[in-house]
């Protein structure tokens, strides 16, 4: 019989981050070598991932394809396998099987700026493409990160945002909404659309990445329109609902498309020819 | 093709060939009324007089719930065991040239990027031998989709009754003939036939191609929701259609050993797309009719080259509230 694609690899939970009280960073590492070495992937993928007897979730891989040796998710606990996964300790086992879907063409943006734009639990996705880029720190030019959350206790990778800001080649904006504030914070008070605009990053040659809940994203888009982004240099990544992975299960369909082979990356120019369905 | 004739009274003979030659045989049978498709030791298990059965073929390939993962925890590692789920060698006897053809719509989603072994190993181990429709009623339109009462697309050996005791054997693969020649004593070499006027006559209702131009430009139509207003969103429609293929996995577990299966679901059931944070890209019955129809006859003519109905009717004699695909298809072809 040919490859089993269900099968997943066994991983090791080697860290566990917690990075707001109901979200977690687990690193992941491969409990057999040969699979290890075998293994390769590219920002902007995801994987299923397993908790045996309770089922697959979903997630991005939320570590840059240039870090090797591991992989890191960031996942809130929200569902059945969340929970599950979420009361799993260093140590343990678990599953993952992928990488799939396509790929942030990185490779194309040398020389370029990159304005990355993120609200709440979605910035895991671009945090792979951050650390890609800062990795790569010489092939671009700008890079501008603004990203929001609700409470100054729901922003994610707060350790990561620090290092970010004590970086002299990035500019990090941090907002929280209104309400949200603690009497230490020091960042922007204020939604992301509406912080984004005030900051007006340049617009020439710069991609931009856009990762949030489908409000932000609403608003957001006319404010990168009106900075003079095109939709075709605006990327992001669709989140449907999906089992198999692989395009065979059928919930990710929109359109001739499935998110989960044809994306989950697209620029706005794609998903403006979407059905909208996601 | 090769042309042969074999009496209806040998075909007991050839089924006895087939079993000891190490295939079990799957033929629909009546049980309380639903013909079904089940493992048959005997010809005359074999249910006669009906136009369609309740439920397709398709199981033979892709069970309704199939082990794709076993597994066992020990201390915090877990381990992989053999998944059961075998590949029998089969031959599916009697089905309709339309479930003939869904199997390739079927073989297609499952070979795309990444073949499927246990999809393609069943493909593999069975042969199919259709019988081709004498009858069709009201719900059938498989003349519309590209198939017909004698179509033989699909069938490995397709059988046409021509005669009270003889059927016209049309052997069409290599595992066909790999079936005649098990006895080939019993074929004979047919004369003219004119196979067409011993099939069913199905009126073509409409044009394949001109629902697929149509239907890109009609997504925001009102149609979808006025024609779903009594769906009740049972999943019926997927559960007796011989070419959807949409799933579901899930997790059993008895201690520490558990298994993950693959299950059948449908694009009607809300929970289909449901997000985790609550959104859902089809939050109404509408949207779900809409991607069922958009999915059969434009997503995937688009994507596989073949629409994913083959015209059985099963999902319009099966609907408890009387939804007709056909009907519905012809007041899309006439919506503005």
């Amino acid at each position: 019989m040919g490859k089993n694609e269900y099968k997943p690899y066994l991983m090791r939970i080697a860290e566990i981050t917690e990075e707001t009280p109901d979200v977690n960073t687990f690193r992941l590492e491969f409990t057999n070598e040969e699979e290890a070495g075998g293994f390769s992937f590219n920002a902007g993928q995801f994987g299923e991932y397993s908790v045996f007897g309770e089922g697959e979730s979903t997630f991005c891989i939320a570590s840059s394809p240039t870090r090797k040796g591991y992989i890191e998710c960031t996942f809130r606990r929200a569902g059945r396998v969340t929970k599950a996964l979420a009361a799993r300790e260093v140590g343990d086992t678990i599953g993952f099987r992928g990488p799939y879907g396509n790929v942030f063409p990185i490779g194309d943006w040398k020389g370029k700026s990159l304005l990355f734009v993120s609200g709440g639990i979605a910035l895991p996705p671009l945090r792979c493409v951050i650390w890609n880029a800062l990795d790569l720190r010489e092939d671009f030019k700008d890079i501008t990160i603004v990203y929001g959350a609700r409470s100054v206790q729901d922003l994610v990778y707060k350790k990561e945002l620090e290092e970010w800001r004590a970086k002299p080649d990035i500019t990090l904006i941090t907002t929280v909404d209104p309400g949200g504030e603690t009497p230490e914070w020091k960042g922007e008070i204020g939604f992301v659309p509406t912080v984004l605009e005030k900051a007006a990053p340049a617009s020439a040659d710069t991609i931009a990445l856009l990762c949030g809940p489908p409000i932000m994203i609403k608003l957001t888009l006319p404010v990168l329109s009106a900075l003079g982004f095109s939709p075709g240099n605006i990327f992001t990544t669709l989140e449907n609902r999906m089992k198999c992975g692989i395009g065979k299960c059928g919930r990710c369909n929109v359109g001739k498309y499935f998110v989960c082979k044809d994306g989950p990356v697209f620029t706005f120019a794609q998903v403006d020819e979407l059905p909208a369905e996601y | 093709m090769e042309k042969m004739t074999i009496q209806a009274g040998a075909i007991e003979e050839l089924f006895g060939r087939i079993r000891s030659g190490g295939r079990r045989i799957l033929a629909p049978v009546d049980k309380s009324g639903a013909i079904v498709f089940d493992e048959i030791s005997s010809y005359g298990q074999v249910a006669s007089g009906y136009i369609q059965t309740t439920l397709s073929a398709k199981e033979a390939v892709l069970p309704r719930f199939e082990e794709i993962l076993r597994f066992r925890s020990e201390g915090k590692g877990v381990v992989f065991e053999e998944e059961s789920n075998k590949a029998l060698p089969t031959v599916v006897f009697g089905l309709r040239p339309c479930d003939a053809r869904s199997l390739s719509v079927v073989s297609a989603v499952f070979e795309r990027d990444y073949p499927d072994p246990f999809v393609r190993s069943k493909i593999e181990n069975t042969v199919l031998i259709g019988v081709s429709c004498a009858q069709s009623d009201e719900y059938c339109f498989c003349t519309s989709v590209g198939g017909g009462p004698g179509d033989t697309t699909g069938s490995d050996l397709l059988l046409t009754r021509i005669d009270d005791a003889v059927f016209l054997a049309e052997i069409i693969t290599e595992k066909g003939e790999s079936i005649v020649s098990m006895a080939q004593e019993l074929f004979a070499r047919a004369g003219d036939v004119d196979k067409n006027s011993h099939c069913a006559k199905v009126s073509r209702y409409f044009d394949l191609e001109e629902l697929g131009k149509r239907l890109p430009a009609m997504f925001d139509s009102p149609v979808w929701d006025g024609q779903s207003l009594r769906c009740l969103g049972c999943g019926t429609c997927s559960f007796v259609c011989p070419s959807c293929t949409c799933f579901d996995i899930q997790d059993e577990t008895d201690g520490p050993r558990g298994i993950r299966l693959r299950c059948w679901d449908s694009c009607g059931f809300a929970q289909f797309t449901l997000h985790t944070s609550g959104h859902n890209p089809r939050e109404v019955q509408g949207k779900r009719w809409r991607q069922r129809i958009m999915h059969k006859f434009s997503y995937q003519p688009g994507g596989l080259g073949e629409a994913g109905c083959v015209g059985c009717g099963r999902c319009s004699r099966a609907c408890p509230v009387d939804m007709n695909l056909l009907q519905h298809i012809q007041e899309i072809l006439e919506a503005d």
